[in-house]
């Protein structure tokens, strides 16, 4: 399905007509668009209502392959009263879609939902209105059902939304007074409806940011060394010899400062020419390496931050056991399954850039100011990639197109190659803790201390570093990544406890940004083993210790209902003696992002022999309030479960001191089908309660029962991941 | 002018301009215009690009069009014809049983990976259409999901051997 771009008032003539297949309609349209956001305070923004009683919902959210789009029309389509397949949204637009702030942090229902649900709920209120004027009964006569109002008690007495307001405008101020269903008599939301986008998905009809086309669009790629140096060090050329692509059929070789690429109408020749001009790099041997990261880390200059402090830590004078646990995650890559792409056609006074952003307004911003147009002249609309989970390169990839196009007057498509993806993503940092827990004779948690080492966020594109000379920068210090109380003890009662947050100066390093559940699987992996540890010197059950000290209810409800899915039952870590090469464990671990709940048990076999580990069953438990769809939810679920197993035994971005050399799935290898664990998915299902996320909640959870698992079944605790053959070998003393 | 080659594709047989040494995938995707091949690695790593080739799992990123010869392609567009052709079905379903149960246990999550999946999974039923949990897994290990979907492809490629009259 191609995607058309209509202006909104093109939209409510057209009654929604959002199938048409034309794919340079969106090209044709695009000159005539108000540039946006639409003003979120206005109905009209968020609803529009057609003449054959269908709507529209215009969200600002982005379909990763996680299904909100489907989940966010149920909770418009719960409130308008209208069935599911009365409702539709549209494509992300920075011309169409309201600004509801970048689809990260798992916010599309926290924040999302509230918004959608409100919005809904007041336009049926103005739609109420107007049918009570029509049918002449009071409001509080009327019912709705699939959009028809009928006055209650009276068959004969209705009136379709359709009707009453088909396609024209609301002319509504939107001031999210009107009152919202109760959720005891929600029809939609909390049932496992089917996903939308998944029939087109499965046919192959489905318009992935890949497959979108403009008219005389050239192919583009970009040329770098294949895999990024120090983050300050950017790209830098020494020298380009265009000779080395003579005579290969109309392509150019574009430049703009250290931002190199070739155009081609074919496709082929451009991958060709990429891969063929021969460029002199320098590639000054900044990095540490991955040898000597930690250490490096470790002696960075002081800026620090304390994150959490409470009670007094001399507390530990009175604890019966210890635990000292030093720790290491590494820098690990989004590796969406498709690289990046994106298409631009700019011009001399505005810019239209498709792309897989998950933030098509933040996108703009960066877009205008490296293209020297102003912020409305530029427009950004979303066609989803592979899944991504986080800030892969799709800021990298429109950036490049825009130049590009810009560069050659023409439009530019730049699909990435995988080197150009893996080896210069913005990777989740590498974190080195170190923790010191203590317990009482009670088997009570006493004191927590908590020093973490990594960097932030990159806060510039390797496109603009290159192109203008901007310097690398972090992201300012409050907005970027710290240590996470939540999953640093904040599972449980802690009297004394102190977190403290040490800053590594990122442009030293690789570049960084968010990756699925940011830093939270190297603090579970390092806390939640260090917890673990406590309960075996106490002679516990892992689950029970952790009962004893769990903060509240909703960690109880996790943590009890993952260890009831598996099956749990109580003993101590260690207590049944393995026997031959193969070794089996249990472990249980608790973590979450920034809200949510989530618990996870894993089950997994080691290869005392060969250092292989293999993750065999994992059962993750997510409370994250009222679950919308709870098939979305326990297929987000199965994903966090199988991508943790993934990033726990194999993923590791490499490099050396001068450069990445993960470039591709043999030097990043992720979890394969062969090896994939069996998969429970449990949902603490809370109605009452506010929609919180659910993409990415589970993780550290699971990273920190797998690790548990791992002593459990032999014995040793793993200071690293993943856990390679030889890193588990040397952990047994094997090597 | 550039000369033409054809190409038996999904059915038909299609002319193209691309030259000789052009990998079929861009062949597909910009001549063609299809969306099933897809571009994903370029190094035959990860199966985006998978199409079948008289009815064996060809990866389309890395073997340029000459290697094609008189082979009869399918991608996944042409899966239900291909079905209908081998069951010899009087009209050419919406969707093929492993379509239809990839849809039923909502398997897919961005997708992107589907194509490979759905093209070496035809494979596997077509000579095989009862295997086992470990066949499948192991004819399956050379296609990379980067959404964890693992548990459901197979959980989909299970049910779908079990349709009536089976899956291909």
């Amino acid at each position: 399905m191609t995607r058309v771009t209509l202006t909104r008032r093109q939209l409510l003539q057209a009654g929604g007509t959002l199938v048409v297949s034309f794919p340079f309609l969106a090209q044709a349209q695009s000159r005539e668009a108000q540039a946006g956001p639409p003003p979120a305070d206005q109905i009209d923004s968020w609803i529009a209502i057609h003449a054959d009683n269908t709507a529209t919902v215009f969200i600002g959210f982005a379909e990763l392959g996680q299904g909100c789009s489907t989940a966010l029309l149920q909770v418009a389509a719960e409130e308008l009263d209208l069935g599911m397949d009365q409702v539709r949204s549209v494509g992300l637009d920075t011309h169409v879609t309201p600004n509801q702030g970048g689809t990260y942090s798992s916010q599309a229902m926290r924040r999302g939902g509230p918004q959608v649900q409100r919005a809904a709920a007041e336009a049926r209120q103005a739609l109420l209105a107007l049918a009570a004027e029509r049918l002449q009964l009071p409001v509080s006569r009327l019912r709705v059902e699939n959009g028809v109002v009928s006055g209650s008690g009276d068959d004969n007495a209705f009136v379709t939304y359709g009707e009453l307001i088909g396609d024209r405008r609301f002319e509504l101020a939107f001031s999210g007074t009107a009152p919202v269903k109760s959720p005891a008599s929600y029809k939609l939301v909390g049932r496992p409806l089917p996903r939308h986008d998944i029939p087109p998905k499965v046919k192959g009809s489905y318009g992935f940011m890949h497959h979108q086309r403009l008219p005389g669009m050239l192919h583009g790629r970009i040329v770098r060394p294949r895999g990024q140096g120090a983050y300050k060090d950017g790209v830098q050329i020494r020298s380009v010899d265009a000779s080395s692509i003579a005579g290969m059929p109309g392509v150019r070789v574009l430049r703009q400062g250290n931002f190199l690429g070739v155009v081609a109408p074919r496709e082929w020749d451009a991958v060709q020419a990429a891969a063929r001009l021969r460029v002199e790099w320098q590639q000054p041997a900044s990095l540490p390496g991955n040898d000597a990261l930690f250490a490096r880390m470790e002696q960075s200059p002081p800026d620090d931050r304390i994150a959490r402090e409470q009670g007094d830590l001399a507390a530990l004078a009175g604890a019966r056991v210890v635990s000292e646990f030093t720790g290491q995650g590494p820098y690990q890559a989004h590796a969406p399954f498709a690289p990046n792409c994106a298409l631009a056609d700019v011009r001399a006074d505005s810019a239209l850039v498709l792309c897989s952003t998950q933030d098509v307004y933040g996108t703009r911003g960066k877009l205008a100011a490296l293209l020297g147009l102003p912020v409305p002249a530029v427009r950004v609309q979303y066609f989803e990639g592979a899944g991504t989970f986080g800030h892969s390169c799709w800021d990298d990839a429109a950036q490049a197109a825009a130049l590009l196009s810009q560069l050659a007057s023409a439009p530019v498509r730049v699909q990435f190659m995988r080197w150009d993806e893996l080896g210069w993503d913005t990777y989740g940092p590498a974190h080195l803790g170190k923790v010191r827990v203590s317990a009482d004779a009670d088997g009570k948690l006493l004191t927590y201390e908590y020093e973490g080492w990594q960097h932030h966020w990159a806060l510039v594109e390797t496109t603009e570093q290159s192109a203008k000379g901007t310097p690398a920068a972090e992201w300012p210090a409050m907005a970027a990544q710290q240590i996470n109380p939540l999953v640093l003890g904040g599972q449980y009662r802690i009297p004394h406890l102190k977190l403290l947050n040490h800053h590594v100066p990122g442009v030293d390093y690789l570049k960084g940004a968010w990756l699925r559940s940011p830093l939270d699987l190297s603090l579970a992996f390092v806390s939640e083993q260090a917890i673990d540890d406590l309960a075996f010197q106490l002679g516990l059950d892992p689950w029970q210790f952790r009962q004893r000290n769990i903060l509240d209810e909703r960690w109880a409800g996790v943590l009890d209902a993952a260890a009831r899915a598996a099956g749990w039952q109580p003993r101590p870590a260690q207590s049944v003696a393995g026997a031959g090469p193969l070794r089996r464990g249990r472990g249980i671990g608790l973590g979450t992002h920034l809200a949510s709940w989530g618990g996870a048990v894993a089950e997994v076999e080691v290869d005392m022999g060969t250092g292989r580990v293999r993750v065999l069953h994992l059962v993750g438990a997510i409370d994250a309030g009222r679950v919308v769809n709870p098939s979305n939810v326990e297929h987000q679920i199965i994903g966090q479960l199988v991508q943790t197993a993934s990033r726990l035994l194999h993923e590791e971005v490499l490099f050396d001191t001068q450069q990445v050399t993960s470039t591709d799935w043999a030097s990043y290898p992720i979890l394969r089908f062969a090896d994939a664990p069996r998969v429970t998915p449990v949902i603490v299902q809370r109605l009452e309660e506010p929609s919180l996320g659910a993409g990415e909640e589970v993780m550290a959870a699971a990273a920190a029962a797998i690790a548990n698992a791992f002593f459990d079944a032999t014995g040793k605790r793993m200071s690293a991941y993943p856990f390679t053959p030889a890193r588990v070998l040397a952990t047994l003393g094997r090597v | 002018m550039a000369e033409s080659t054809t190409l038996r594709l999904n059915g038909s047989v299609v002319s193209v301009t691309s030259t000789p040494d052009t990998p079929l995938l861009y062949v597909l995707t910009d001549e063609l215009q299809l969306q099933g091949p897809r571009f994903g690695c370029g190094l035959a790593q990860c199966g985006a690009c998978s199409v079948l080739v008289d009815g064996r799992e060809l990866r389309s990123c890395v073997t340029p069009l000459a290697a094609i010869g008189a082979g009869a392609v399918t991608t996944l567009e042409g899966l239900p014809a291909l079905l209908a052709e081998r069951r010899q079905l009087a009209q050419v379903p919406e969707f093929t049983p492993l379509q239809q149960a990839l849809i039923a246990v909502q398997a897919i999550q961005c997708g992107y990976c589907s194509n490979g999946m759905q093209i070496k999974a035809t494979e596997l039923l077509m000579q095989n259409p009862a295997p086992t949990e470990a066949v499948i897994r192991s004819a399956l290990d050379g296609h990379l999901c980067r959404c964890g979907t693992y548990p459901k492809i197979l959980e989909a490629i299970q049910r779908a051997a079990q349709a009536p009259g089976g899956a291909v």
